[in-house]
């Protein structure tokens, strides 16, 4: 059974993904490539900010923040 | 020595790297504080070169703006490349990259690496915070990586000092024998898709026919970056058809199944992924790290926010605290010079040059120095601990309402003390078109200059009224709406900017969060060092010759023959009176100190005489003026705005800094310049100026509102407009600030009085 694809952005806090595709080829699909977010990469959702935007997420062994705008843009399946 | 040129008989190398990897502080620990700073031709990166301290050769190290990618998006990114490949104009080529990574973070920072890597330079890899690698869990096996990559790797801990030397000798010898040159089958490029290096071979035949000579790098990202730096240097260079070439082959790609950009990173990634399987090993911890901890508590909804908002209150109340004792003393060291030179110097052109020109520009410079230590000794703490990051995600919701990204808020706050910290404080931002955008912006919030402006004519025009049973009164309505106008119209203006001066960029906020750990004093002496080095001699020394000129233009082309009289007249009449009271025996115990003395009483009205006559020169001179004249000649101008020409000589003798205009006020009504905004007799001789023609009075609460605009909105503070020049490396944006800001004051100031003139 393959779970259905989400948005990065409708992680909770604590749970984590596998990274499907970052939608785009502009400059902001480029620098989250850049930063690691690639195709079969696990992510995890570490927390929101105090106003809901951006949230911190974990991957590769570092945290990054992504605004919601950006985000957005990466679609994850959620791991088993 | 021109920071832009390193010397000839040195030999170059740079240092490049990902942001926050401790860059800066490995380039002091090899370098000492005596980097030469600069910028780049053209572009707003700085461009810094240091020499290496203890080594036989002489070695000049260029420091690279931090950047994650050489993809060259940004003027950062090209500027990297550029700098690299040896095509920057007057800059010997680097003959070897030493690129820094985070050594807790060695994944992520190897994919700029692998794009160094393939310039066919000779490399150093240095891996920084090596005492994070066991704190946070990790096992690092730099020499397994070392034999893997051919190149050597040097293990430092840049903020303590730690592998400094070897890094200095690895250095040395790789200038003596540069490593083997690697085999093309090493780089990440290998891993590219064959259909990509069919490309790269069609798209390097071409250009070669059409006579260009580009190195494999530069095709690779030709056909990598849409729209990159590389195509668009192309295009200016006279080969248009390039675009439709570039076109087509991505096309081919596309419907070969390789998508561009991303096959790029996938391709990168799975190369380093390979190269540090088993040298990078990272310990699968169930339990939450320390720093989580912290986190968990510091970007909470209620704690987190509250936390801040006391960070920022710790912060701003130091400033204010902190930097009012050192900022007296400099104006009493001011005093104590002006008084030391005028017991020497007879009156005359010299010692007004001396103590109204060089003292008064010298302390308008070494004025700002408290505030700014103040405010980056706080802001290298919280960099260097980690906190910096979390406060720029915290208010990143709350700046984004505005355009802006959350590192723009300590930069804006900061400015409500004064805008020269601020704008040096917006180099913590990345984004260009952030920071040029809060660097505009900043000047229009309210500083602390702005206040005795704000107290003079409030307490002098605007009605005492209370209301709410005396809980609220009109002149501090008045006064609070005027401190918060400036942030208010910088709303608006952010946006236009944002429009039609920054257009096109995009709004990123990809932001790193590290660990938190304890911030290293040699970091924050360092950083604090240089900011305050920095602002005395670059925009110092811009600042101190704008008081200077100002002065020429109220000195000049008046005689000044009977005022150095008067002067002198009075100088002698004070000076005997102080004789006369010293000769006086001591009071006898309870009774009332001798004033009465009849003979010192008389004295004292002739000190009253003289210093009138002194105050009346002063006034007649500064009317006949250049300033004066300037002050004449606009009148008609400054006439919508409810003001005559002494408001308008006032305002402009103010350009140097907003709070002279009190004492020119204070010179213009024959009371002295030593005036202050709480001076009754200025306050007085205000209330009944009169315009010459009708007899009625020049000041009324429209007046009054009109001037409080223009000082809320305007941008008369030569020490801002310098440092934006300094910090943009551009006469463009500081005249491109003052026209603007003075255009909104006057348009502000004429609304205002054109609204309140029948009122009252």
């Amino acid at each position: 059974m393959s779970l259905p694809i989400i948005s990065l952005d409708d992680l909770q806090q604590g749970e984590s993904a596998i990274i499907v595709e970052i939608i785009g080829d502009d400059v902001v699909a480029s620098r989250l490539m850049e930063m690691g977010l690639i195709e079969d990469e696990p992510i995890a959702m570490v927390g929101r900010a105090p106003m809901g935007d951006p949230t911190e997420y974990a991957l590769r062994g570092y945290r990054i923040s992504l605004r919601k705008s950006e985000s957005g843009r990466v679609l994850v399946r959620r791991e088993l | 020595m021109p920071p832009d040129t390193t010397s000839k008989d040195a030999r170059v190398v740079a240092l490049i790297g990902n942001p926050n990897t401790g860059k800066s502080s490995l380039f002091n620990a090899l370098c000492g504080m005596n980097a030469r700073v600069g910028n780049y031709p053209g572009v707003t990166v700085e461009q810094k070169v240091g020499r290496l301290s203890g080594t036989a050769e002489i070695i000049d190290v260029i420091d690279l703006p931090g950047t994650y990618s050489l993809a060259a998006r940004s003027a950062d990114e090209a500027v990297a490349v550029n700098v690299l490949s040896g095509e920057i104009p007057q800059q010997a080529k680097p003959e070897v990259a030493i690129v820094i990574l985070d050594a807790a973070n060695v994944e992520r920072n190897l994919y700029l690496f692998s794009q160094i890597y393939e310039l066919g330079l000779p490399v150093i890899v240095v891996m920084n915070m090596w005492d994070r690698v066991t704190s946070e869990g990790l096992t690092v096996n730099a020499e397994l990586l070392s034999q893997r990559l051919g190149v050597p790797v040097v293990c430092t801990s840049a903020n303590k000092r730690k592998g400094i030397d070897e890094l200095k000798k690895t250095i040395e010898k790789t200038l003596r024998s540069p490593s083997a040159t690697p085999q093309s089958e090493q780089f990440a490029r290998a891993m590219f898709p064959s259909v990509f290096h069919d490309e790269v071979k069609q798209l390097t035949e071409w250009l070669e026919s059409q006579g260009r000579k580009p190195s494999t790098y530069q095709v690779d990202r030709l056909l990598i970056d849409s729209d990159g730096h590389f195509q668009k240097l192309i295009c200016q260079s006279g080969l248009p058809d390039i675009a439709t070439k570039i076109d087509e082959a991505r096309l081919r790609l596309q419907t070969a199944g390789c998508k561009v950009p991303m096959f790029e990173t996938k391709a990168r990634y799975a190369w380093v992924r390979k190269l540090i399987d088993g040298a990078v090993v990272r310990q699968e911890s169930r339990s939450a790290s320390p720093s989580d901890r912290i986190d968990r508590w510091l970007t909470h909804r209620w704690v987190g926010m509250l936390f801040f908002v006391f960070v920022m209150f710790i912060v701003f109340q130091s400033i204010t605290l902190f930097a009012k004792f050192p900022m007296d003393g400099i104006q009493w060291l001011q005093a104590q010079a002006s008084s030391g030179v005028e017991a020497v110097l007879d009156p005359g052109a010299l010692r007004s040059l001396i103590v109204d020109g060089v003292i008064g520009g010298v302390g308008g410079v070494i004025v700002f120095l408290p505030q700014i230590a103040i405010l980056f000794l706080f802001i290298a703490i919280l960099e260097d601990c980690g906190y910096m990051a979390r406060a720029a995600f915290v208010m990143d919701k709350l700046m984004t309402t505005v355009g802006l990204s959350g590192k723009s808020f300590l930069p804006l706050m900061s400015s409500f003390a004064c805008a020269v910290p601020g704008i040096m404080a917006t180099r913590t931002i990345e984004s260009r078109k952030d920071r040029m955008v809060t660097l505009l912006i900043a000047p229009l919030m309210s500083c602390s200059a702005r206040l005795p402006v704000y107290v003079l004519m409030v307490s002098a025009f605007v009605p005492d009224t209370k209301y709410a049973g005396g809980w609220i009164t009109l002149q501090g309505m008045v006064l609070m709406f005027m401190q918060s106008l400036g942030a208010m119209v910088a709303i608006p203006v952010a946006w236009l900017l944002k429009k039609f001066f920054f257009p096109g960029e995009p709004a990123t906020f990809l932001m790193e969060l590290h660990s938190y750990k304890w911030p290293s004093p040699v970091v924050i002496y360092q950083r604090v060092w240089e900011r305050l080095v920095s602002f005395v001699v670059r925009a110092g020394t811009l600042i101190f010759c704008t008081s200077i000129l100002v002065w020429a233009a109220v000195y000049f082309p008046g005689d000044h023959m009977s005022l150095d009289a008067a002067v002198a007249q009075l100088e002698e009449r004070q000076s005997e009176v102080s004789e006369m009271i010293a000769k006086q025996p001591p009071a006898p115990r309870g009774s009332e100190p001798a004033t009465e003395d009849p003979s010192i009483a008389n004295m004292q009205s002739k000190i009253d005489e003289a210093q009138e006559l002194v105050n009346q020169q002063r006034s007649k001179l500064i009317e006949g003026s250049f300033l004066g004249m300037v002050g004449h000649r606009i009148e008609p101008l400054v006439k919508p705005l409810g003001w005559d020409w002494k408001i308008g000589v006032a305002v402009v003798a103010s350009f140097p800094a907003r709070e002279v205009i009190i004492a020119t006020l204070g010179t213009i009504y024959s009371l002295g310049s030593d005036q202050d905004e709480n001076s009754q007799g200025l306050q007085h001789q205000m209330q009944i100026a009169e315009w010459p023609n009708d007899g009625k009075p020049v000041f009324s609460l429209a007046t009054a509102l009109s001037i409080m605009v223009f000082f809320a909105l305007c941008a008369q503070c030569s020490a801002t407009l310098m440092t934006i020049r300094r910090e943009t490396n551009s006469w463009r944006w500081p005249i491109f600030s003052f026209v603007y800001m003075t255009t909104l004051a006057y348009i502000g100031a004429w609304l205002t009085y054109q609204c309140f003139r029948f009122w009252s």
